[in-house]
């Protein structure tokens, strides 16, 4: 033993080496302690209490201080500390309340040195002063705290805190007289070593118990704190009052801090529950943890840095038994895992997104859309600072300005209130509303409707738009419109044009070509955004906003969905037409063929009266069996969730009122309750009550329809005894008497009964109404001032 | 027919408002209503009255409205709204109605009910505590009533109940208060059960359910298990039961509800040892709370007679007080020596363990009065089964439990941080409660002023622990030998392990010359700490699963 106490050698801190390597201990640890020159470290637990030297390659034990057959609870410890002037001293905290001194010099196996059972309850922690060879500190789960001199037998002075459990207690570094200690009450007190009598300051750190505190090895102003609420803070503690200067949010109550040597902002956290892991944090970057260990499988208890001015190994003990040695350069760093990404929404639907700098170059060469620029991309720099060992990351944040206008709502609530839904015949619905959108300068929802009514119209109806036509002149156009495009489609051969075309079409309603130029221009757009990466999507997201400005940028983004939805529709003109008559007599086969009849109409219906609509109607009549309006059915289903889907779930619900029973088997009862839903809600908040309700009424969903029948119930008192109305009916079963009658003529009252709610008097409409305009009172004599409104 | 039935459950939720004038309205509603009932079952033959509950919807309907109208004439907070329900009721009496009567003396039926503070003479802060338990619940209940002697501690409790019962949480309304069934169902408090049940329909729950365990879903059935451990012997508890729980494919739980249904079985398994304590009598608008019977029939209430208290007992109290005068000078005598002499001799490490084994035998050996078990009544019993599962004595097992270390897991550096993490904010009520229990105290002990209390409370605390075979370190076992006599320890033990066998005759044997303030005061401190000891167990369980 004399000898191993002599191991001692003078080791500076650049010839420590090792790794990161561990062993098996018989229980669990409570804490852990290294003595100054970084050879040995001893570990103490409620069974444990041993010695460890540290090789190159492994632990090895070199002493186990728990003897005798049946150790006492003074072997049971919560704290251990090796002083660091005296390599052969050692102090533990024991859970009865003994401190008790180890002196490894000493030549039997017993190494027990001093034994002071001053505390009541339990010792949460000893501390040496790191100066004073004889100093010895501790603190108690009784709220006292002792100042032992190792020559004496008993302490020298006490300290009391006022409060219960003092959790961690420590010398300062630099200051010979002072120390910090933290309670169970979230406070922290500072005291000076001769003054026993009142503390120097305290300042409440943490809600909750401060679990342990840790004075700065350099700064001599600097204490961390952490405490069961999850938090660790940095104090400073030059200024009059304690201010809190760093603060880092872990995710479990912090057990142990410790300050990292040789690195002004690092610090170590463990955990005493939930969380097994050891973090080192710079405290400037309080999110993520500079560089995790994550070896331990239980509760870490212990940690300390192997050398005081060794910043690259730490030990750890741990509930698991197992007493580990970390290399820095083995941990983790979870900032290379993190995702440097953040996404937010604006009050008015800005979006800001901001990516790593390498993600979004890639897609920077994406060229400014017509529509104005609407990215800002700013890329932020922060200054490298040497000392800190981050990693740097640098992102761009860009941000998605919607204009105010685009994204106003207008169109929504004037749509709701112009838009016919029921009374009339199906085609003058669908015009009505195709004229309702055209105005409100939403093309592609007009030439929906248009091409509904001529998909779904029975001949019978097919005149009935003529009149419409000839009487304005606006309401050609969107049938021409609708034809116009598809002249382009089928030139083109291309579906994709065909869309862009009618997004095109819509800016300039005039035009009826628009330019093919135009046209390969958006394409090439097109694509450049197709090709680029996560980035664009959130474009879109931004385009989803539903505004016309951004409508082209609508279309980039449908490509995919057109691929094959579009070729269907292509179809659908081309025999829609060709459904629209139904003549008996079936005269011109041949001219069935689209484009050209369907020229034809167009013409025919801006410049020929009724009749020669009749006309064509005969002339092409053919195909009318083989495509029932049914054969539409699945166009007009997947063209009402894509309405759906882009938010305008006010198209899809109109459609499915109007259509009523043509469509509605195709689409499940689940889906159309979900829009209607969403309408009735979208409209409530703009306080459109009246088409709200007009919706409830037309669905046909039992689940909307409901909704008008709640709360339906009129409680109503009898005139005569003023008790509440139970049942249904005109007689009282109180009172028996007729309950309703008109308090003017004394007659009973069948049919439209008024009636005030101040006196429950009433009577015919006409009466009361008569009555009111002469005399303010209730014609019943009761003497109440009824108002009539 | 719906119309009607919100009627009656919205009728009385007017009283609850602290504007008189709403209260005034709501009362006149009810006036009204019930005049209309009345009329209703058509004209009374004077010599004739009301046959009891006849079968008629109508009657049981009105019976009802009276009992809570008996109710309110006593328990409201508000002395406008209990003089005009005593007004009513007797308005009702004139016209030939029979009403009912309270069965019992007040809320508890171990203190007299002068000595509970009557709601309309206490100070405003248990005022404004009561009316605030008022519009929550829309009663007060005795519970709430005889805790009213420690306010502090009366808020904390109420407001951690109302989390635990009302507010966010994993578990549904219905679950919550079927759990708090099961829980009080495991000691046979037919008072908490009653409650629960009344709200548990209230709040939509399948009435079902009520027939049994075995008619609830699944999921509650598997917490059978947890609930009867947990109740009887907690140190059982390991993580493989957790895992059960956690890892039953469509029926299992998640953490976070686990935690919850934790917390609340704990929270009544010791409601209803303080229930049991305390003596509460049931509510009078349950059922057993009021008799439409005429008061000449019996003077006392069936379940004094059955625990054969007769008011006899109050004069062997007179005599017994003068023998033991100086019970409480004896007491503070021994603290005092206590407090001097525990430096003087130092007890060794074996010597520490012997005590702490001696005490954990000892209470084993005391044995709680009647011994023979009772068969619970099967109303009760149908809400859990294995009714033979009791309380074994830690220390009797044959299978050696290690003792539970408070320095290696303790509720405020272990137990806090799960539960706050799986069930925000209940952690912190849990602690304040906790905290509050364990450190009230007005620094008197029965007649005398200004004594330092926290030794006794600390020994009280680990005595209860110790018989969950929960050890302190620090703690010396002798002192409790000291300081808790055979008859406190009967009490301490009855009420813990098996809080139904508590008797009026115990309650009134242990510290004759305490005042009933203290007596409740105790039972706080019993029930807080039994909770802490479940809590401990189950939580370490479940830690143990994380890891």
């Amino acid at each position: 033993m004399e000898k191993m106490s002599r191991v001692t050698t003078a080791l500076s801190s650049s010839t420590i080496s090792g790794k990161t390597m561990f062993c098996h201990l018989d229980a669990p640890a409570n804490a852990i302690s290294v003595c100054r020159d970084a050879t040995q470290v001893v570990v103490a637990g409620r069974n444990i209490f041993k010695i460890y030297s540290l090789e190159e390659e492994q632990f090895v034990e070199k002493l186990n201080l728990r003897v005798g057959r049946k150790p006492s609870l003074n072997f049971s410890c919560a704290d251990v500390m090796w002083h660091q002037m005296e390599e052969n001293l050692l102090a533990t905290a024991a859970t009865n309340g003994a401190v008790v001194t180890w002196n490894l010099g000493k030549p039997s196996r017993n190494k027990q040195d001093q034994l002071f059972t001053e505390h009541k309850r339990t010792v949460n922690k000893v501390c040496f002063h790191p100066t004073e060879v004889y100093m010895l500190l501790s603190g108690s789960q009784d709220g006292f705290m002792k100042c032992f001199d190792l020559r004496k037998k008993e302490s020298v002075s006490t300290f009391s805190g006022q409060s219960e459990s003092v959790r961690d207690v420590q010398f300062s570094m630099k200051d010979y007289f002072t120390f910090a200690a933290s309670f169970e009450n979230g406070n922290v007190q500072l005291w000076d070593i001769r003054r026993p009598d009142r503390y120097e300051r305290m300042f409440t750190a943490h809600t909750g118990p401060v679990f342990c505190c840790d004075w700065h090895p350099d700064d001599r102003g600097w204490l961390a704190t952490g405490g069961r609420d999850k938090m660790v803070k940095v104090w400073d503690m030059t200024t009059n009052r304690a201010k809190e200067i760093y603060c880092v949010q872990t995710i479990a109550s912090v057990a142990r801090v410790k300050w990292r040597p040789e690195r002004k902002f690092h610090l170590a956290t463990c955990s005493m529950m939930v969380d097994h892991n050891i973090y080192v944090w710079d405290v400037r970057r309080p999110f993520i943890p500079f560089a995790t260990f994550e070896e331990h499988k239980d509760v870490t208890t212990g940690i300390v840095w192997r050398h005081q001015h060794d910043p690259h190994f730490l030990l750890s003990g741990s509930k698991d038994s197992t007493l580990y040695q970390h290399r820095f350069k083995d941990a983790t760093r979870p900032v290379d895992k993190a995702n440097p990404e953040g996404l937010c929404f604006g009050l008015f639907g800005d979006l800001a997104f901001a990516a790593k700098e390498s993600l979004i170059s890639s897609d920077a060469k994406i060229k400014p859309y017509a529509g104005g620029d609407r990215r800002y991309p700013i890329f932020f720099f922060k200054k490298p600072d040497l000392t800190e060992q981050f990693a740097h990351v640098s992102s761009a944040l860009s941000v998605f300005e919607t204009d105010l206008d685009s994204n106003r709502m207008d169109w929504f609530v004037k749509t709701a209130q112009l838009y016919l839904l029921s009374g009339k015949p199906f085609a003058e619905l669908c015009d009505h509303n195709a004229k309702v959108a055209q105005d409100l300068k939403r093309p592609q929802v007009s030439t929906t409707w248009t091409m509904l009514r001529i998909m779904f119209s029975d001949p019978a109806n097919v005149t009935t738009p003529g009149p419409n036509h000839n009487l304005s002149k606006l309401g050609t156009l969107p049938l021409m419109n609708s034809f116009s495009m598809k002249e382009i489609g089928s030139g083109m051969g291309s579906e994709r044009g065909l869309e862009r075309s009618k997004g095109e079409s819509r800016q300039d309603n005039i035009h009826l070509e628009p330019g093919n130029s135009h046209i390969s221009n958006n394409n090439e757009e097109n694509e450049e955004t197709e090709g680029s990466e996560g980035q664009a999507d959130y474009m879109f997201g931004d385009a989803e906003l539903d505004d016309d400005d951004l409508y082209s940028m609508e279309h980039d983004n449908q490509t995919e969905e057109q691929e094959y939805t579009l070729p269907q529709e292509a179809f659908q003109l081309r025999h829609e037409i060709m459904d629209n008559p139904s003549a008996p007599e079936h005269l011109q086969q041949d001219k069935a063929d689209s484009p050209h009849v369907s020229g034809n109409e167009a013409e025919v219906t801006c410049l020929t009266p009724i009749e020669s609509f009749s006309l064509i109607s005969i002339s092409q009549p053919l195909f009318n069996p083989h495509l029932p309006a049914s054969f539409f059915c699945p166009i007009v289903r997947e063209m009402l969730s894509y309405y759906a889907e882009q938010g305008d779930v006010q198209m899809a619900v109109s459609v499915l009122i109007v259509l009523g029973d043509r469509i509605r088997k195709e689409i499940d009862d689940l889906t159309q309750e979900h829009w209607y839903m969403s309408y009735i809600d979208l409209l409530q908040r703009f306080e459109l009550w009246n088409v709200s309700n007009e919706v409830i009424k037309l669905s046909t969903c039992s689940a909307i329809t409901c909704l008008n029948q709640a709360s339906t119930t009129l409680h109503i008192n009898c005139s005569n005894c003023k008790r509440p109305m139970s049942n249904k009916g005109w007689i009282c079963d109180r009172c028996h008497q007729c309950a309703s009658v008109c308090a003017v003529c004394h007659h009973v009252v069948k049919g439209l009964f008024v009636w005030c709610q101040g006196c429950s008097h009433g009577g015919h409409l006409e009466h009361i109404m008569n009555w009111l305009k002469s005399s303010a009172h209730c014609p019943a004599g009761c003497g109440h001032l009824c108002e009539y409104t | 027919m719906e119309v009607q039935d919100q009627e009656s459950l919205g009728r009385w939720d007017g009283l609850g408002s602290r504007d008189a004038s709403s209260r005034t309205a709501a009362m006149e509603n009810i006036h009204q209503e019930v005049m209309r009932k009345v009329e209703a079952i058509g004209p009374i033959p004077a010599q004739a009255p009301l046959p009891l509950a006849s079968g008629s919807p109508a009657t049981s309907d009105l019976n009802d409205i009276l009992a809570h109208l008996l109710m309110l004439s006593k328990r409201c907070p508000f002395e406008d709204v209990r003089e005009r329900s005593i007004r009513l009721l007797r308005a009702i009496q004139d016209l030939g109605v029979r009403i009912p009567r309270p069965l019992g003396n007040g809320p508890s039926r171990f203190i007299p009910e002068k000595e509970i503070l009557q709601v309309s003479k206490v100070d405003t802060r248990t005022q404004s505590i009561f009316e605030d338990a008022f519009a929550a619940l829309g009663r007060l209940d005795n519970i709430s009533l005889v805790m009213g002697f420690h306010p502090q501690y009366l808020e904390s409790f109420l407001r951690t109940q109302h989390y635990l019962l009302q507010m966010d949480g994993p578990l549904s309304l219905h679950y919550r208060h079927y759990i708090g069934i099961m829980a009080a169902a495991r000691h046979q408090c037919s008072y908490l059960v009653n409650l629960h049940v009344n709200d548990f329909l209230q709040v939509g729950g399948d009435p079902k359910w009520l027939n049994g365990l075995d008619e609830a879903p699944q999921k509650l059935q598997q917490l059978g298990e947890l609930n009867k451990i947990l109740a009887h012997r907690p140190w059982l508890l390991t993580k493989e039961h957790i895992e059960h729980l956690l890892k039953a494919e469509e029926h299992s739980w998640s953490l976070a509800e686990l935690i919850h249904a934790v917390v609340l079985l704990t929270h009544y398994h010791s409601l209803a040892s303080f229930t049991f304590g305390c003596g509460i009598s049931p509510e009078i608008h349950c059922d057993g709370g009021h008799t439409f019977r005429p008061p000449s029939l019996s003077q006392y209430c069936v379940c004094d007679i059955a625990n054969g208290n007769s008011h006899a007992n109050h004069h062997d109290d007179l005599f017994g007080n003068q023998e033991l005068c100086g019970e409480v000078e004896v007491l503070m005598e021994r603290m005092k020596q206590l407090q001097e002499c525990r430096d003087d001799e130092e007890a060794s490490q074996e010597e520490m363990t012997t005590r702490f084994e001696r005490e954990k035998t000892e209470s084993m050996l005391v044995v709680t009065a009647e011994d023979e078990e009772c068969v619970p009544s099967r109303d009760i019993s149908r809400h859990f089964e294995d009714p033979s599962y009791g309380y074994k004595d830690f220390s009797r097992r044959g299978e050696h439990v290690p003792t539970f270390r408070v320095q290696d897991y303790s509720w405020e550096d272990h137990g806090f941080s799960l539960v706050n993490r799986l069930y925000p904010d209940v952690g912190q009520m849990l602690d304040e409660k906790f905290q509050m229990a364990y450190n009230l105290t007005y620094n008197t002990m029965a007649t005398h002023k200004d004594v330092d209390t926290s030794m006794l409370r600390r020994a009280i605390w680990n005595y209860i622990h110790c018989m969950f075979g929960i050890r302190y370190d620090d703690y010396d076992y002798g002192e409790i030998n000291q300081l808790l006599d055979r008859s406190f320890k009967i009490y301490i033990k009855t009420m813990v392990c098996s809080p139904e066998k508590t008797t009026k005759r115990m309650y009134e044997s242990f510290w004759r010359q305490f005042q009933h303030s203290e007596k409740v005061h105790v039972n706080l401190l019993l029930m807080e700490a039994r909770m802490q000891a479940e809590l401990l167990y189950a939580l370490r369980a479940i830690t143990r699963y994380m890891t």
